[in-house]
């Protein structure tokens, strides 16, 4: 009997009135038009989200005050079925281009206008790893906490 | 502090369970227990493995000790994670089907 222990990754399944082409295109040159604008990691309010369409493709916002802030990038782009991004925003809510976390979704046609999306953000033990686990706690005492109560206003609001 | 086996503890999808209805804030075993298809001290085993891994704390209040998602730990996390997604996948859903539902609301009209 095997005892690899393997960590959980948070999966969603979502059926959408929508084509596959539809739903990919939504979500990658659509991003902007509906990703939570209380969600990013600027110092100054969120004016854009954007995936740049190909592989190796940014994954970034840019703020208010002309700054950029990259998230990840795109590491599989396969329209109209698979799209995979690498999410590399550490537990403190800074980019740490070392941190490798994956999103995953699938897009696969029901029929004619329906897509089920296969949604799965991985990988997530490698918010414990390397060096940005020792300040991680430190972090989730005051920034951290701080953020989820910021989050937790906005989404009760 | 365990926090690489936080995740790895996880990966139960019983103990995942537990840990989840902690989400919507504390709950003592016997409330854990009630709500799902599980008994008591396996519960209680979930949870020890759960706090070994700095997911959960626990107190006691009364005769019974109250557990609720460490807010030091990495589960607070995946927690926070969870529900992003969930936010942030409804507004795709809702934006994907915005035309479609507007078109349809043209062919009403006419």
């Amino acid at each position: 009997m095997s005892l690899t222990i393997k960590p959980a990754a948070i999966r969603k399944v979502l059926n959408l009135r929508a084509t596959p082409q539809r739903a990919f295109e939504v979500f990658t040159a659509g991003i902007d038009r509906w990703w939570p604008r209380t969600h990013h990691i600027g110092k100054s309010p969120l004016k854009q989200v954007i995936i740049e369409p190909r592989v190796g493709g940014r994954w970034y916002s840019t703020h208010e005050d002309g700054s950029e802030c990259p998230w990840g990038d795109v590491l599989c782009y396969e329209p109209p079925s698979l799209l995979m991004l690498a999410w590399r925003i550490n537990a403190q809510f800074q980019f740490d281009q070392a941190l490798l976390t994956t999103v995953e979704l699938r897009f696969t046609a029901v029929n004619e206008s329906e897509t089920r999306v296969d949604f799965e953000h991985r990988d997530l033990e490698r918010f414990g790893d390397s060096e940005a686990a020792g300040k991680t706690r430190e972090a989730m005492g005051g920034g951290w906490g701080q953020i989820l109560i910021l989050f937790q206003n906005a989404a009760n609001s | 502090m365990a926090n690489a086996n936080a995740f790895a503890a996880l990966a139960d999808p019983t103990r995942r369970t537990v840990f989840e209805r902690l989400k919507d804030g504390p709950r003592s075993v016997r409330e854990l227990a009630d709500t799902l298809p599980v008994t008591r001290p396996a519960v209680s085993q979930h949870l020890k493995v759960l706090k070994d891994a700095g997911l959960v704390i626990d107190r006691a209040q009364g005769r019974q000790r109250v557990y609720r998602i460490d807010p030091h730990g990495l589960g607070q996390l995946r927690a926070w994670l969870d529900r992003f997604w969930d936010i942030a996948l409804e507004a795709f859903k809702a934006e994907a089907e915005r035309e479609i539902d507007e078109a349809k609301e043209k062919d009403k009209d006419a």
